[in-house]
């Protein structure tokens, strides 16, 4: 039976409230941070091999490494969660906001960070009310605040919500919408806000879920957690799992010893196909990824083992398409989706999205050429020459080449399909 | 002469205070503001301005980024229907159609009577309750049209107030702490804490 990690209180109705928490292990993991050297938790975070749960999968105890030598001035918390079927930070924000609060104090420890922010997508409102209230309820508890648990270690903590824009999930994006701007993603070099952060400062953005694992890891042990999972694929995670499936949801489950069809037909996890049908396709993690196929099935959810089969695990999302479904639309919706997203800076993603999603409009709709097929490859082409997967980068972000991602996928297999719906004059299935 | 409430002026002072820099404030009063008018009217957009410590084209500039803030009016209940992959795929397009023909409008429009304004939105993170919806960014989970219709008549008759108020409850919950201690007195610590980190690196250093 493998232990939940990171959803141990999601059946409680009161899951959120500082009662439960306390009287369910709350803070103990921080209070026993808090007796150790702050080079002592970040070991045993190293020791864990935690891994980012954000999309990147960068290894969280390398991205503070960076920062030990040179002191962090600002922690901030990644809850901006708006990649595309991606429902599992809303869980823990909403569930259990101690555990997040416990596990940024820890997080902000190890850095020895006196001051930090949680950034939550403003569409969270519940969410955002309920990490408000409970970080209230931490100050007066002592977890958070002046000399925490009378450690002599201070911090303060800042929820700050966000506005509705998706390119914020982008590290150096939140930081620019965290200073009150546009959220516009920083040019790169520097590659990580290590470096150069919030107001210029060296600053660490971690996700909700990954400093969600902390107070485990802390209570437990890096190796109790590097035990579960397998090679660089460390501990649970969490998949949500969504599309034409009987048992829609979050599952939390040990990395790498599950594959795709056991979390899609396991009774007690995606229940099978809608309907007994058959799998067409399924984007893999966030629809920044290219697609699986019926033969990716019985690939294991690890980070590398999804990354050598070409895709990426990414936000661990996995939307599942049946045989009833229109690749056209399905491609269309998600470009429409980037172009509505694009933040406008770079003019591959800009241009070449609103084209993209136009043409692509124009084959479901009625209208398509003969020629458009073509025309979409050679514009995605150009967003991500040689359309390689990871791809090549023509933006500031990794927003543009990301939409060639779902339009390569369905074209490279579903070619026919496309002509078919030039032939027909639109949708041969009549959306 | 304040455009915001006094009880809104005082919390717009507070949330400014908990940051390094008061610029970093900008969308929480954006968010404050559009809970007292809606949108983010002229005069709000001008207090925000000189409590941030930018122009008001800054305010206008940073706000019409954003899908949540609202630079023009909008209904006491924003309505947003996903159609995005997940939802897409459980018929989220009909439920829009819908939504479009029971309020009259179409996605980006507002009934006559200021009541709603309807969205088409992007993934809210939801994907488990299909097609997802949302009413001033609370979950309603609603997902067939005699749901959603239901939802609209209590909200039009005034029910869900406490739940589902005119224009959000992004700001109903607030710290009840400030900032515990001054500026200088954090900037000491920290640099204690660099000094105790940098002698405990040089120990390890000697050590290994």
């Amino acid at each position: 039976m493998t232990p939940r990690i990171v959803t141990a209180r999601r059946d409680y109705d009161d899951s959120f409230t500082l009662e439960r928490a306390l009287a369910t292990g709350a803070y103990e993991g921080l209070r026993k941070a808090l007796s150790m050297t702050p080079e002592a938790v970040c070991a045993e975070v190293d020791a864990a091999s935690l891994l980012g749960r954000g999309g990147a999968g960068f290894p969280a105890g390398r991205k503070w490494s960076m920062l030990r030598k040179a002191p962090t001035t600002y922690l901030v918390i990644n809850g901006d969660e708006s990649e595309p079927a991606t429902f599992k930070d809303h869980l823990l924000i909403e569930r259990d906001p101690h555990q997040l609060i416990e596990g940024v104090v820890i997080a902000a420890y190890a850095l020895q960070v006196t001051q930090a922010f949680i950034f939550i997508r403003g569409e969270f409102a519940l969410g955002l009310e309920r990490v408000s209230q409970a970080l209230n309820e931490a100050y007066a508890h002592g977890a958070v605040g002046r000399d925490i648990f009378s450690s002599g270690f201070s911090l303060d903590i800042v929820v700050h919500p966000g506005a509705g824009a998706y390119v914020c999930g982008e590290e150096t994006s939140l930081l620019e919408s965290l200073e009150g701007k546009r959220g516009y993603p920083r040019i790169k070099p520097p590659f990580f806000p290590a470096a150069i952060g919030l107001y210029g400062e060296p600053t660490v953005v971690n996700n909700v879920e990954t400093v969600s694992n902390l107070p485990w890891i802390i209570t437990n042990g890096g190796a109790a957690f590097a035990a579960l999972g397998e090679g660089r694929s460390t501990g649970t995670r969490l998949f949500a799992l969504s599309g034409h499936v009987e048992r829609p949801g979050v599952y939390e489950i040990e990395m790498v010893k599950n594959t795709f069809r056991d979390l899609i037909y396991s009774p007690e996890l995606g229940g099978g196909v809608r309907g007994g049908r058959a799998v067409k396709a399924i984007v893999p993690g966030g629809v920044s990824a290219p697609w699986f196929f019926p033969e990716h099935l019985d690939l294991p959810l690890g980070q590398d083992e999804v990354a050598q089969a070409g895709s990426m695990l990414g936000s661990g999302s996995i939307i599942v398409m049946d045989d009833t479904t229109c690749m056209v639309r399905a491609t269309w919706r998600i470009t429409k989706f980037f172009s509505r997203e694009s933040c406008g800076q770079c003019t591959p993603c800009r241009e070449g999205s609103g084209w993209l999603e136009r043409v692509l409009y124009r084959l479901e709709h009625g209208g398509g050429r003969a020629e458009d097929v073509d025309l979409l490859l050679d514009l995605c082409d150009n967003i991500a020459p040689g359309l390689t997967w990871p791809p090549q980068q023509t933006t500031i972000c990794v927003l543009g080449p990301s939409i060639p991602s779902s339009i390569n996928s369905a074209i490279s297999r579903f070619r026919q399909e496309f002509i078919d719906h030039v032939d027909h004059g639109g949708c041969p299935s009549g959306h | 002469m304040s455009h915001l409430r006094p009880e809104l002026r005082a919390r717009a002072e507070a949330i400014v205070a908990v940051y390094p820099q008061p610029r970093s404030a900008l969308i929480p009063l954006c968010h404050l503001a559009q809970s007292q008018d809606g949108y983010l009217t002229e005069p709000a957009m001008v207090e925000i301005a000189e409590l941030c410590g930018v122009t008001p084209a800054e305010v206008r500039g940073t706000a019409s980024f954003y899908d949540l803030l609202h630079t023009e009016p909008v209904g006491r209940y924003v309505v947003g229907v996903c159609t995005n992959l997940a939802c897409m795929l459980d018929g989220a397009d009909a439920l829009l159609a819908h939504a479009e023909q029971r309020l009259g409008c179409r996605a980006g429009g507002t009934t006559p009577d200021g009541l709603f304004t309807l969205e088409e939105t992007e993934c809210l993170a939801d994907c488990d309750v299909t097609p997802c919806v949302q009413v001033n960014s609370r979950f309603v989970r609603t997902t067939t049209p005699e749901a959603l219709d239901a939802l609209l008549d209590e909200l039009a008759a005034g029910g869900r107030s406490e739940e589902i108020p005119p224009h959000g409850t992004l700001n109903r919950v607030f710290r009840t702490v400030g900032r515990e201690a001054p500026v200088e007195v954090v900037a000491a610590e920290r640099a204690a804490a660099r000094e105790a980190q940098a002698a405990r690196a040089a120990e390890a250093e000697a050590t290994s």
